[in-house]
């Protein structure tokens, strides 16, 4: 590890330190906040008595699907407004402005018309990530290289391909940035609807014991959520260098 | 002639999502989804109402505080991490993985230390905003060329001139670039907290309607929120744009 990583080590631990040092000399009330450790211990106890497996199922679940979605709708989307220019330019604007309108204000909306179920959870999940699937898939295509298509044009290769072979390996990064942001979009928009309004999963759960003062299972309930969004993303975030780098190595 | 053009395709576009809109409102019934004309008559109505005005101000007071606190110490990081090199190699992964993280989960935690209060709102709301600005601002400052810098040192300029005639021109486009990031999600931030427990604002109001079942109500808040985010996006594009092309 770098001489960066040893600090950033070193001062993340020192933050959940002086927060659990905080903690036992009661600087923060226990009403307030709990010990780092006695979170960890009550995820530890959550996790073994499986009493929320179904909670945490379900809203990984939910999740998944709002990003399958999205990426298979966002790309076909793409390619489909990629190929109509004057379609492209009429949407721009709107693509422009999209994250920036706090979309999750339709989630109401999304209720009163599907009743209070998932449908209105997984809808939210795609709303929120399929544009920026949309924007990178764009992205990609307009950045492949002229020359590949002349290439092909030479070898005589055929439409599919051409697309298979050339095309969706140029522009394999950018949409790998959509899936990325898909990820973490729908991540973000789904916990945030269950702890709305939901019927159940984990957002529900972590405002149900706020709801109880239930403070040991809600912050369990946090570090869980907080772990997985962290170990997901670093995940996804070390695949992508792993791709870069295989690029790198192999100039074509 | 081709802006002409495409003004009006985007035209075309929003006439498009209105006759889906009256179409799926035919479908699904009154109740659950008022059509497109009684939805913009009691908008008409209800945003000049007293009612809205008091949530519309609880909400404007609440978000321009947190960006404030957004602006003021997502600068200030951000110009730290960006002057120096180690704290910036330390902290921006830190950054990154907060910025990603759906940070709703910690609402309660703030619910807990602030109560029902502004502050709580507030503090919401600049937790979100911070982020994008700190990152860019880092950004901003590493990208510097070192040309510039050693050009200012060759023409002996003051370190009061470097900053206002070298620095801030260099950095400030990417800079503004958070700045309009970081207004996004400080409104998304500040509405959240409103949705999730309070007991005035926009966020709250909508919540209510839904409750209540007022659709009418629940869509003309989101249609007036949402003019309100295009506008002063489209604003804050603009003066970026603008900036960009100055340099």
């Amino acid at each position: 590890m770098t001489r960066a990583g040893w600090i950033r080590l070193l001062v993340i631990a020192a933050m959940i330190g002086a927060l659990e040092l905080a903690c036992r000399l009661d600087f923060i009330d226990h009403r307030v906040m709990i010990p780092p450790s006695e979170m960890a211990t009550a995820l530890v106890a959550i996790l073994a008595s499986g009493q929320l497996n179904d909670d945490i199922a379900r809203t990984l679940g939910v999740i998944a699907i709002a990003v399958a979605m999205s990426v298979v709708l966002g790309f076909a989307l793409g390619l489909l407004i990629h190929a109509l220019p004057r379609l492209r330019g009429a949407l721009d604007p709107f693509f422009a402005t999209y994250y920036a309108v706090p979309v999750f204000i339709f989630y109401p909306v999304m209720i009163a018309i599907f009743g209070l179920s998932v449908i209105p959870i997984v809808l939210m999940g795609v709303a929120t990530a399929i544009v920026a699937m949309i924007i990178a898939t764009l992205n990609g295509l307009d950045r492949i290289p002229r020359v590949l298509t002349k290439v092909a044009r030479v070898h005589r290769m055929g439409r599919f391909a051409t697309a298979l072979q050339l095309q969706l390996p140029a522009a394999a990064p950018y949409l790998f940035t959509g899936v990325k942001l898909s990820v973490s979009y729908a991540f973000i928009a789904v916990i945030a609807a269950e702890f709305i309004l939901a019927p159940a999963g984990l957002g529900r759960a972590i405002a149900n014991a706020y709801a109880d003062f239930d403070n040991r299972r809600m912050y369990a309930l946090m570090l869980f959520v907080l772990l997985i969004a962290t170990v997901v993303n670093a995940g996804l975030h070390a695949w992508d260098l792993r791709w870069a780098r295989r690029r790198g190595a192999r100039p074509s | 002639m081709t802006a002409t053009r495409r003004a009006l395709d985007t035209t075309i576009i929003i006439v498009v999502i209105v006759l889906l809109w009256q179409g799926f409102a035919r479908w699904v019934g009154d109740t659950a989804l008022p059509g497109p004309a009684p939805t913009f008559l009691y908008l008409t109505h209800f945003v000049p109402s007293a009612r809205f005005a008091e949530n519309a101000a609880a909400t404007a007071i609440a978000f321009a505080l947190a960006l404030l606190l957004a602006y003021g110490l997502g600068l200030a990081i951000g110009v730290w991490m960006g002057a120096q090199r180690l704290s910036g190699e330390v902290g921006e992964p830190i950054l990154i993985t907060l910025y990603s993280l759906p940070k709703i989960t910690l609402y309660p935690v703030i619910l807990l230390i602030f109560g029902l209060t502004l502050s709580g709102k507030v503090v919401f709301g600049a937790i979100h905003g911070i982020l994008p600005v700190a990152l860019l601002t880092m950004a901003a400052i590493r990208n510097i060329p070192m040309v510039y810098l050693k050009s200012a040192r060759t023409l002996h300029l003051s370190p009061w001139q470097t900053i206002s005639n070298v620095l801030l021109p260099a950095t400030i486009p990417e800079v503004m670039a958070g700045l309009r990031i970081g207004f996004t999600v400080t409104l998304l931030g500040v509405l959240l907290a409103e949705m999730f427990a309070s007991k005035d604002g926009l966020g709250f109001l909508i919540i209510n309607a839904m409750t209540l079942l007022q659709a009418k109500e629940m869509i003309s808040i989101a249609i007036v929120l949402f003019a309100f985010a295009a506008i002063a996006n489209a604003i804050l594009l603009w003066i970026e744009h603008r900036l960009h092309r100055r340099v």
